[in-house]
């Protein structure tokens, strides 16, 4: 299962859980597997601006990235820019 | 001198990127053909002007316009109903996630004007002096509340408070009460206290700095036309005529396809230009007259109303051993916002130790409204203002074991595998590159005299893709017209067609650069985030081999053999089977395209990943004035990792711009406030950005580290320049003075008061 890290912010809005495993294929699984299992970060999912580092590159709302089993995600905000 | 090394590039010999040749708007440019917003002229055209608060903090009790709408010529005037009033809800605009409750409040003040400047009405008129006259008849009842310009003032309980429904997210507990911090973000792992107790010495300071404007050249203009049925037209200066478009609709209810809008050539932007201003006004005033409205603003305007970047007050504390490793890193960063929420703090606190590879690291931001202009983005938001701090830092931890500065980085710094400090692992970068190139340059054994003083500094900028979207439509005469979806602010149209032409293996001469309007090409996200060569290009790339693929698959129907069996070599077609040799140029296959298939053409729309982040390194020599306390700029060496650079002159460009801006930052630009928080500067007499004489040629050195991810090694150049140079510059003042600078600008008085302080104790 990928190896989910919980940093900050996030690690505060699940309940301090800084690392969580999920059998998520892509960035729109994980998600809502997420959101289904911190209530509370669900929100800040749904209306934040998140981009997903898999294994050092970085997605934005990209939902269909591929997740591989023995992936590190971070979740990070997103990166505009000027 | 601009220098150039190349460690491992890609492996294919290429012919057009990495050459230098003209601009292909250069002649438009200096000839002064190219039409920039203010440009733009049609029949029966109105002139917009906005009546602005001239409070920092009012409530709107009420506002009559009918004097002014009795005024001949006048024949529109709008207040904020004339905008949709929208929830306070972030819901997605093209790529980004915006609160349109803020948006619309910025543009039109509602109940309260919330700084100086907030626009409060607007007008349109036959004539520039029949909307002044209009706008002195509008009568604004106001009630002026107290106002808060410093953030720690705005953080304190009873600070007047901007949003009564501000909770602080990511605050712990959640708060009871609102306040004007709209939210905690905190980035870090590691134990920090075990890292300062294994630490020798440690550096703890507090650092300010001032908003400070992009000084873009060209004024915010716009010229807006609906149509009686609902159509409209919008022809202005912007980073992203798509996000334009999204904002304006949704502010005016409109369907976004109803509005077509046309970026104008811009005269700078430096993330400026990301938000709209003018642009919702001058629709909702054309929609009510019927007539096309043009709106320029004032360079007065433009300071009061448009967004600076972010003040900030900054705490940063390193630990180092004796041998040079860094063992712990915390900050506390606390940025103005202006008078909305969304200041860069959030990647201000991502990019602060990014240069470093460290194993306990704590970065907490606050994000803080107060009663200025709402900030917008400018060249890598929020990463120069924590990075100066953190590079003053890390200079004196250096001087403090007594090690070579670059050395003292190199120790420390981030390379491929580093964990960030947010989070992931970086992959290839190039930071390591540009401290031995610094370590290495001339500049750095050269001697100095008294009263002078060396700094360096790194600098850390993530880049970003995005959705992309691009055009090549191949001629009749083999000729190419490349549509592009992306303004070209630092010479992105030579970039991308010299892509364009290495990709098709023709003359670049023979490609065409056009810069489409959102009715020609799907959704681009904006110019902004270095995003343009590595994203665009990617999306011409794939355009370019879509065309190859038809002109290959035309070549083999005309050969009668298959396509397999034909290749593409250097602009023709070219038989590989056995027998006799074969090959078409691409303009014979584009002269018999209507008998063969028809118009060849190659569209890509992509959501671009990957882009790698940009590492520099800066190397700055200042005299100081020891009577005046002024500082002139001797020598400045910036030396980058750009990956690869397309077009060397415009990677260059680019390196020098950040650094003459990093400049007027570190030594002059800030913006000063009255007691009833009135900006006094609002000028460029008073708000004094660099001029030719104020700095010396900026030495360059590209350093390319390929990007893996795109198919040049492209990685954004944009950004990361600005990065550096207000550190490596407190850097070479502190060491020309013996006194530690920690408070931007260091103008003159500022520079005397200091050296003068330190005489005195």
């Amino acid at each position: 299962m990928a190896s989910v890290i919980l940093s900050g912010s996030l690690q505060q809005l699940a309940g301090g859980d800084a690392h969580v495993e999920l059998d998520a294929r892509n960035v729109k699984q994980l998600l809502r597997m997420l959101s289904e299992r911190y209530p509370e970060l669900a929100p800040h999912l749904e209306q934040d601006s998140f981009a997903i580092a898999i294994d050092g590159e970085i997605f934005q709302d990209v939902w269909f990235a591929p997740i591989e089993p023995d992936s590190e995600v971070h979740l990070i905000p997103a990166i505009r820019g000027g | 001198m601009n220098d150039m090394i190349i460690p491992d590039l890609v492996e294919r010999e290429l012919k057009v990127v990495g050459t230098r040749p003209l601009r292909p708007d250069g002649m438009d440019k200096v000839t002064g053909r190219a039409k920039f917003g203010a440009d733009m002229h049609v029949p029966n055209m109105l002139i917009g002007r906005v009546l602005r608060s001239p409070h920092a903090h009012a409530r709107i009790k009420s506002i009559d316009a009918s004097k002014a709408r009795a005024l001949k010529g006048v024949k529109a005037v709008i207040t904020a109903d004339a905008l949709c009033d929208l929830p306070s809800e972030f819901v997605p605009a093209g790529e980004m996630m915006v609160n349109f409750r803020d948006i619309t409040r910025n543009v039109m003040a509602r109940d309260k004007a919330l700084y100086e400047g907030h626009a409060v009405a607007a007008v349109a008129a036959t004539s520039d002096a029949v909307a002044a006259q209009a706008l002195s008849l509008i009568e604004v009842d106001y009630e002026v509340l107290p106002h808060v310009i410093d953030v720690e003032k705005a953080m304190q309980p009873d600070a007047p408070l901007l949003h009564d429904d501000m909770y602080t997210i990511g605050a712990d507990p959640k708060p009871e009460k609102p306040s004007n911090i709209a939210k905690r973000v905190e980035f870090g792992f590691g134990d920090l206290d075990a890292g300062f107790a294994k630490a020798d010495v440690v550096v703890e300071r507090e650092f300010t700095t001032k908003p400070v404007h992009q000084g873009y050249i060209e004024p915010h203009a716009c010229l807006a036309s609906v149509s009686e049925d609902g159509q409209a037209e919008l022809w202005c200066t912007t980073q992203g005529q798509f996000i334009v478009r999204a904002f304006c609709a949704k502010l005016l209810g409109m369907e976004v396809s109803q509005l077509r809008v046309t970026a104008s050539e811009i005269g700078g932007g430096f993330g400026g230009k990301t938000v709209v201003y003018l642009e919702p006004l001058a629709l909702a005033l054309s929609r009510e007259a019927c007539q096309p409205v043009k709106m320029v603003m004032s360079r007065t305007e433009v300071f009061q109303a448009s967004g600076p970047t972010s003040g900030a007050k900054l705490w940063i504390k390193v630990g180092a051993t004796k041998d040079g490793t860094v063992t712990a890193a915390d900050a506390l960063l606390k940025y103005q916002a202006g008078a909305f929420q969304g200041s860069p703090v959030q990647p201000g606190a991502m990019c602060a130790f990014a240069p470093y590879e460290l194993e306990n690291v704590r970065v907490i931001g606050f994000d803080v409204v107060v009663n200025r202009p709402k900030v917008a983005a400018y060249r890598a938001p929020g990463g120069p203002i924590a990075e100066f701090a953190v590079e003053s830092v890390m200079d004196e931890v250096a001087l403090k074991i007594n090690m070579d500065p670059v050395d003292f980085r190199l120790k420390n710094a981030a390379k491929e595998g580093t964990r960030a400090p947010y989070g992931p692992k970086l992959g290839p970068i190039g930071l390591v590159q540009t401290l031995q190139a610094a370590r290495a340059h001339e500049h750095y054994a050269a001697p100095l005299k008294a009263n002078q003083g060396r700094g360096v500094a790194s600098g850390f900028w993530f880049n970003i893709g995005g959705e992309t979207c691009a055009s090549l439509n191949v001629g009749e005469d083999g000729s190419v017209a490349m549509v592009v979806g992306t303004p070209d602010i630092g010479g992105s149209r030579a970039s991308l067609s010299m892509m364009a032409a290495e990709e098709l293996g023709i003359p670049l001469e023979h490609v065409h650069p056009i810069i489409g309007d959102t009715s020609s090409l799907g959704f681009n996200f904006l110019t902004g985030g270095s995003r343009v060569t590595f994203s665009s290009g990617m999306a011409i790339v794939q355009a370019a081999r879509e065309v190859i693929e038809i002109l290959r698959d035309r070549a083999a129907k005309l050969w009668e053999v298959p396509m397999e069996e034909v290749e593409w070599v250097d602009g023709h077609a070219r038989f590989t089977g056995s027998g006799e040799a074969k090959s078409l140029s691409l303009v014979e296959l584009a002269k018999t395209a209507g008998k063969t298939g028809g118009p060849i053409i190659g569209n890509a729309a992509i959501n671009a990943t990957g882009a790698g982040p940009s590492l520099a390194t800066h190397l700055v020599d200042v005299e100081v004035d020891p009577e005046t306390g002024a500082v002139k700029i001797l020598r400045y060496t910036a030396i980058q990792d750009a990956g690869k650079a397309v077009h060397p002159s415009y990677v260059e460009g680019q390196m020098q711009g950040g650094a003459v801006q990093g400049i007027g930052w570190a030594l002059n630009e800030e913006y000063i406030y009255d007691d009833k928080g009135r900006l006094e500067n609002p000028g460029f007499l008073d708000y004094r950005i660099p001029v030719c004489s104020d700095v010396p040629m900026i030495d360059t050195v590209i350093v390319e580290v390929p990007n893996p991810n795109h198919p040049y090694g492209v990685r954004g150049v944009g950004e990361t320049p600005i990065v550096p140079p207000m550190g490596a510059i407190a850097n070479a003042v502190s060491h020309a003075t013996g006194v530690r600078f920690t408070d931007l600008p260091m103008s003159p008085p500022r520079v005397l008061d200091a050296i003068d302080s330190n005489q005195a104790t």
